[in-house]
């Protein structure tokens, strides 16, 4: 018999009964909350009259609606504010832990997740949100639900689910200096395309990840769902143990060695089969730039806009004319002389303190460019603000003339008061380059942080080798 | 939740790859704490030519006319067809609620994405994968005249055009039986509960720091 997945472990360890129809009744370690996608729950929970089943499994957080300047006076949009005092009650009521807006550990909720220990390796993990495959990077299984499945997790502890088919991604070789998660995951993209992971559940594998620390890896598994795939997850190994020890939520230290003993075995056997199987070669990519309106829109810096008339499939093309309207751009153009209004560094793929380490490396000494009107560095969480700080780099930023701003989603969904102009280009490390998704008919680049500053110091996209190290 | 049995209604077209939920509902309206009232606000950046928010009347603003909603001829539309990897993006499961609450009974795709798929079926809406020559058939059928109608029949599995030729569709045997009886997800797990507690105790002894 075939050796186990990553995934089927995670799985098996999990399933509390299974069905005839091979649906099984998976239990669920820990589940995040937030304030969009928890209200309609809780008001589930109370018309039935239920109780959440086990409350220390929970964890709350104010974070898409928060304002990111000017916390100390509450939140001025009425409807956004009671949404946040709606989440404060819910978690009051019930009893479940939450870090509210003034708490030092609010943030983003797949930042505070794994900084607090709150997310582990061996977990089941949900949220409702898209993005919850970040904490697969831990090693744990986890994946974004709707609203309908986080009431059914609060009353149950447990989702009704059907095991995904698996996929291994395996980047081969390391990547050069200067290309990060971001571009790596940005170029699997590319290659299979939204809706190539549909159905699958995602291990990353190779050198190129394995060398990657594990906020990298959290920047991969984020965007495991931009293609398709529910979850994303990467092997346990010592920097995901290091990683762990001392957080607030890891096991304590009498429980420490038999949780690290057991985590040991979180990785594919070296017989296990996938359904799927994607190599590429680590070694070929370069920074990653988006044209588009989708993340499978995407080439390297040093390539043109595509031309539509290349495509031959139909609704590809159409696609593409749209998108290239959309986005007021010409097909060949070379990326790098496209120029930005704007620039955004944070959300939950690029806001951790690593990110910004490596945004203030390409800063420092560099001022905004003229025609860049404002540039948001947004941590996420405040923790890793507070870092930040200890280390100088929000003296970098704001001596460069970017803005240093309070945690929070902030300009990746423009819920709150962050977000862009009509027809405005914006450089930003976040997911998704959907339509008006910054702001209505705004216009969406996604690159890592080195290459979002890059743009800002530059007034334009750039290869942000030539600005540091690989250069000369 | 509302039972799903048999169909017939009006066909919507929508065509497009790779719908996001951002695009079904955009952010602005998630501020709401109900799961009701979506429905004005259902593709909210393609139907109106002005910027909306849950703070603006929709009646004083101006209509996109070239947005398919917004033409008279799909009025009280409720099955909506459309291309692949309908759904994709947020889990925002307001997209669906939007959907249901203008009206729509069901989605015709060739493929949905995942998140958006397992909430249509809490909701009771009905996605239904057919191939993509299929798809491109209803397409080309609906384009030929007004009024084009599909027969949905959820026991049986089909989809019949107006002509009288049916497609079948493939659907889970738990969810056909949810939507059918209009079942309670949460009613039927906690049927359960001695299982779950059984989990529980096992797993707990086996690795405790999960259950601090
Ligand atoms: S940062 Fe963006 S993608 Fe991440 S949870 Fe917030 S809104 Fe969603």
């Amino acid at each position: 018999m075939a050796g186990k997945t990553l995934y089927d472990k995670l799985w098996d360890a999990h399933v509390v009964r299974s069905e005839e129809d091979g649906s099984s009744l998976l239990y669920i370690d820990r589940q995040l909350l937030h304030e969009v996608t928890s209200p309609q729950a809780f008001e589930g929970l109370r018309l039935a009259g239920r109780k959440p089943w086990r409350v220390s499994a929970s964890l709350a957080v104010p974070d898409h609606n928060v304002p990111t300047t000017e916390r100390e006076l509450g939140i001025v949009d009425p409807v956004a504010r009671t949404q946040v005092e709606t989440l404060d009650r819910n978690a009051d009521e019930f009893g479940i832990t939450e870090f509210k807006m003034g708490d030092i550990r609010q943030g983003i909720v797949h930042v505070i997740g794994p900084e607090q220990g709150a997310t582990l390796p061996g977990m089941t993990i949900v949220c409702g949100d898209s993005h919850t495959s970040t904490h697969g990077a831990l090693g744990a299984l986890a994946f974004g639900i709707g609203t309908s499945e986080v009431e059914h997790v609060l009353a149950t502890q447990c989702l009704v689910q059907k095991k995904s088919k698996s996929m291994l991604v395996r980047i081969n070789g390391s990547v050069g200096t200067g290309v990060t998660g971001k571009d790596i995951v940005l170029s699997i993209i590319g290659k299979i395309g939204t809706a190539g992971g549909t159905g699958y559940a995602i291990e990353f594998a190779g050198e190129a990840i394995e060398e990657l620390s594990v906020e990298g890896r959290m920047t991969v598994c984020n965007m495991a769902i931009e293609a398709g795939a529910r979850a994303g997850m990467v092997a346990v190994d010592q920097k995901t143990i290091e990683y762990v020890k001392g957080r607030p939520y890891a096991p304590s230290e009498e429980q420490w060695p038999q949780a690290v003993e057991a985590w040991q075995e979180l990785h594919s056997d070296a017989d296990a089969l996938f359904d799927y199987v994607v190599e590429f070669d680590g070694a070929t990519i370069a920074p990653q730039v988006t044209w588009g309106t989708s993340p499978e829109m995407v080439v390297s810096i040093e390539d043109k806009v595509p031309n539509p008339d290349s495509e031959i499939d139909d609704v590809k093309r159409r696609g593409m004319e749209k998108a290239l309207a959309y986005m007021g751009l010409d097909a060949d153009t070379p990326i790098d002389s496209i120029a930005v209004d704007k620039v955004f560094v944070g959300s939950c793929t690029n806001s951790r303190i690593e990110d910004l380490r490596e945004a203030a490396e390409v800063v420092k000494g560099r001022k905004i460019a003229s025609n860049v009107k404002q540039v948001l560095i947004v941590p996420g969480s405040g923790l890793i603000k507070e870092q930040a700080e200890s280390e100088g780099l929000d003296r970098v930023f704001v001596d460069a003339g970017f803005e240093w701003r309070d945690p929070g989603c902030s300009m990746c969904l423009a819920m709150n008061a962050d977000r862009l102009e009509e027809r405005e280009r914006c450089a930003s490390t976040s997911n998704r380059n959907f339509e008006s998704r910054q702001g209505l008919n705004s216009r969406t680049h996604l690159v890592s942080p080195a290459m979002a500053v890059a743009a800002a110091v530059t007034g334009h996209f750039i290869d942000v080798r030539e600005l540091v190290g690989g250069g000369d | 939740m509302e039972k799903f049995t048999q169909h017939k209604g009006l066909v919507v077209p929508m065509d497009r790859p790779n719908v996001d939920t951002d695009a079904i509902i955009p952010k602005q309206y998630l501020k709401s704490v109900k799961r009701a009232g979506f429905g004005p606000n259902l593709f909210d950046d393609w139907r109106y030519l002005d910027p909306g928010d849950p703070s603006i009347d929709n009646a004083t603003r101006r209509i996109n006319p070239d947005f398919v909603l917004n033409n008279s001829q799909y009025e009280g539309a409720t099955v909506l067809l459309g291309r692949e990897n309908f759904g994709c993006g947020s889990s925002r499961e307001h997209a669906v609620w939007a959907l249901t609450d203008y009206g729509i009974r069901a989605v015709i795709a060739p493929s949905f994405a995942d998140i958006f798929f397992n909430n249509s079926f809490k909701n009771g809406l009905l996605p239904i994968t057919l191939s993509e020559n299929e798809v491109e058939q209803l397409f080309q059928e609906e384009a030929e005249g007004s009024g084009y109608q599909l027969q949905i029949d959820l026991e049986a599995q089909t989809v019949t055009v107006p002509e009288g030729g049916s497609f079948s569709f493939e659907i889970d045997e738990f969810r056909k039986y949810r939507l059918l009886n209009g079942l309670d997800d949460i009613g039927l797990t906690l049927q359960h509960e001695d299982s779950i507690r059984a989990y529980e105790a096992h797993r707990s002894s086996e690795a405790p720091w999960l259950f601090r």
